[in-house]
């Protein structure tokens, strides 16, 4: 198992944020939030490694402790 | 000290209205280039110009510098051509240099950056600097020009009515306080800001993108304790829903930046009583501060179709607008200058066709939507126009706080570097195998010691011929151009820098300091094919 990487990782950060933004676009709230969830989806099953996937969750509830 | 009772010197005229022979003579005089607007830019190209030998007349329908300190942040890159025209060390004395920036969310500190700066430069990577000073500077390299007889000229509360290109030449209308008279350019250059009545006056679009959103700025001269960095606020508690700015200029002036929203009475928020009490919230209740200036902008992203109109050529914000974020505005502006002046020299001479000048227009419209596309970038993750986009620039800053991956997503502004021309008809393709990308053709030459001093200082502001390890003429005349060589050792700089993998390299440099072309060896004919292209033969 990797390791949930935590640093920085995404060649072009200010180019993927704004595709980010723009996939987002014209969408109602409703809409953006299933946009979202299919994406948490998508990358969730392209990462497949449940030990990262666990960390992941715990990383993106800014817990006290540090995700293992 | 109290310094409100001194006069500012963006109070006292610097170039005051003088009567000029023009006025006087029977037919329009016509002078070589014009450039109205004797802000940053306009003056940067007369200074430009005139260094070159060109005849140049600035008009200004003011005679003042700047009010306020409006643009404050000046990059390397303007520092370097600033440098060049003879005032870019002066600036960087005076200017604050800082490296620490913050970054804050709601109540806390999210997290803090230094800018390490890439070593072995002449200029740091930006200062803080009143506009009022940065135009000080130059007025005052003007005037030391003028004592060595180079020939430039401003000419104060000389307002320009009407601007009609007759093919061969400009014909304008200048109004001054004694009354109007006729002027002819064969050249000329609009720095008239982005509300550009020049372009007006020709019926010019200027399209782009309104944010629907207000700033306050307030100038504060206080004695306090803040270090000297750049502070960023999203979503503060004495700024709800809203962001904030704090960053240290000369002389103990602070720059503040709120950010005020849509639906404001812009008279009511700039009144001293209104402003205060914002200030304290933010600053304390106990610090002592007094506001120097006061402001509400709004801003644009937008620009002209096309810069260059037959002979009357546009410059800076007349050309482009851009959000503040990023400092894009001057920065950008004196690049153009830089790209243009020495193009119209070599057009004037008949070194080169009047087509060149077209190039300027392919490559500072390419500079100016990259500068568009950052700021609002930056304008986007500062004011977020959607709920769903609020909600994940909120993740991203408290992502930030424990995460190091998000930081690079947050977005309070992107540091202004110059363009790299890819794609511009000058260029010619990359004969370097394995030469670093930084330095492929259109890109600007990254300075690096040399000798005593830096290598830009050397390269100058005409054709080089930059060899590393290769033989080759110490100069050569081609296309009716001089071309000097500058051989120079491969240091550690100049090796990351320029060769990379290469074993030797040759470099041809262009007059803006753009690279044009380069080989791993010297070939006579494949340097004159470069120079022909390099300047429009081709």
């Amino acid at each position: 198992m990797s390791d949930l990487n935590l640093t920085p990782n995404i060649p072009g950060a200010d180019d993927f944020y704004a595709e980010l933004l723009a996939a987002h676009e014209g969408l109602t709230k409703a809409e953006s939030d299933a946009l979202n969830a299919r994406l948490v989806l998508v990358l969730a099953n392209h990462i497949g490694d449940r030990g990262v996937l666990s960390a992941a969750l715990t990383a993106a509830m800014l817990k006290e402790e540090e995700p293992a | 000290m109290n310094q409100m009772s001194d006069r500012k010197i963006f109070e006292v005229p610097l170039y005051a209205y003088a009567r000029s022979p023009d006025q006087d003579a029977d037919t329009p005089v016509r002078h070589k280039a014009v450039v109205i607007g004797a802000g940053p830019i306009g003056l940067g190209a007369a200074i430009d110009l005139a260094q070159q030998g060109v005849e140049v007349v600035v008009l200004d329908d003011n005679d003042k510098v700047s009010f306020g300190s409006r643009a404050v942040c000046y990059a390397k890159r303007p520092l370097e051509i600033l440098d060049r025209l003879g005032c870019g060390r002066e600036m960087a004395e005076k200017g604050v240099k800082w490296n620490i920036g913050k970054v804050f969310f709601d109540e806390r500190q999210v997290y803090d950056f230094n800018l390490l700066p890439e070593e072995g430069h002449e200029f740091p990577a930006f200062i803080n600097l009143q506009q009022y000073y940065f135009e000080e500077y130059l007025v005052r390299r003007v005037r030391e020009m003028q004592e060595t007889g180079a020939p430039i000229e401003i000419r104060g509360l000389n307002k320009v009515l009407r601007v009609a290109d007759k093919g061969d030449h400009v014909d304008l209308l200048v109004d001054t306080p004694d009354g109007e008279y006729p002027l002819q350019a064969e050249w000329l250059i609009a720095c008239d800001g982005a509300a550009s009545p020049t372009r007006s006056m020709m019926g010019l679009d200027f399209v782009g993108r309104v944010f629907e959103d207000n700033f306050l700025i307030a100038d504060v001269v206080m004695e306090a304790d803040f270090p000297t960095e750049r502070w960023f606020w999203f979503d503060p508690p004495f700024n709800r829903g809203q962001s904030a700015l704090l960053h240290k200029q000369p002389d103990g002036v602070w720059r503040i930046d709120l950010q005020l929203g849509w639906d404001i009475d812009k008279e009511e928020e700039k009144k001293p009583e209104n402003v205060i009490p914002r200030l304290k919230a933010m600053l304390g209740e106990d610090v002592k501060f007094e506001l120097e200036w006061v402001s509400i902008y709004t801003f644009q992203c937008r620009r002209m179709e096309k810069f260059r109109q037959g002979r009357v050529i546009f410059a800076g914000d007349a050309a482009h607008q851009v959000s503040p974020f990023g400092a894009r505005g001057a920065n950008s502006g004196l690049q153009d200058t830089d790209n243009l002046c020495w193009k119209l020299k070599l057009v004037m001479d008949g070194t080169a066709p009047e087509t060149l000048l077209d190039s300027y227009d392919v490559e500072r419209v390419h500079g100016a939507d990259e500068n568009i596309m950052n700021s609002t970038r930056s304008t986007d993750f500062i004011t977020p126009k959607s709920e769903m986009s609020r909600i994940l620039r909120d993740a991203v800053l408290d992502l930030s706080e424990r995460y190091e991956f998000a930081r690079p997503l947050v977005n309070s502004g992107r540091l202004s570097v110059p363009c790299t021309y890819d794609g511009s008809p000058l260029n010619t393709a990359d004969a370097l195998q394995g030469g670093p990308a930084r330095s492929r053709p259109g890109s600007p030459c990254a300075d690096a010691p040399l000798g005593e001093g830096y290598l830009l200082g050397q390269l100058g502001g005409r054709f080089t011929l930059l060899t590393i390890g290769a033989e080759a003429p110490d100069s050569l005349t081609c296309e009716g151009l001089e071309i000097d060589r500058l051989a120079v050792e491969a240091t550690p700089e100049i090796h990351e820098r320029y060769l990379g993998e290469a074993e030797s390299a040759v470099y041809l440099i262009r007059p803006d300091q753009h690279v044009a072309a380069r080989w791993p060896s010297f070939d006579a004919g494949a340097v004159e094919a470069a120079l022909k292209r390099a300047i429009g033969k081709e």
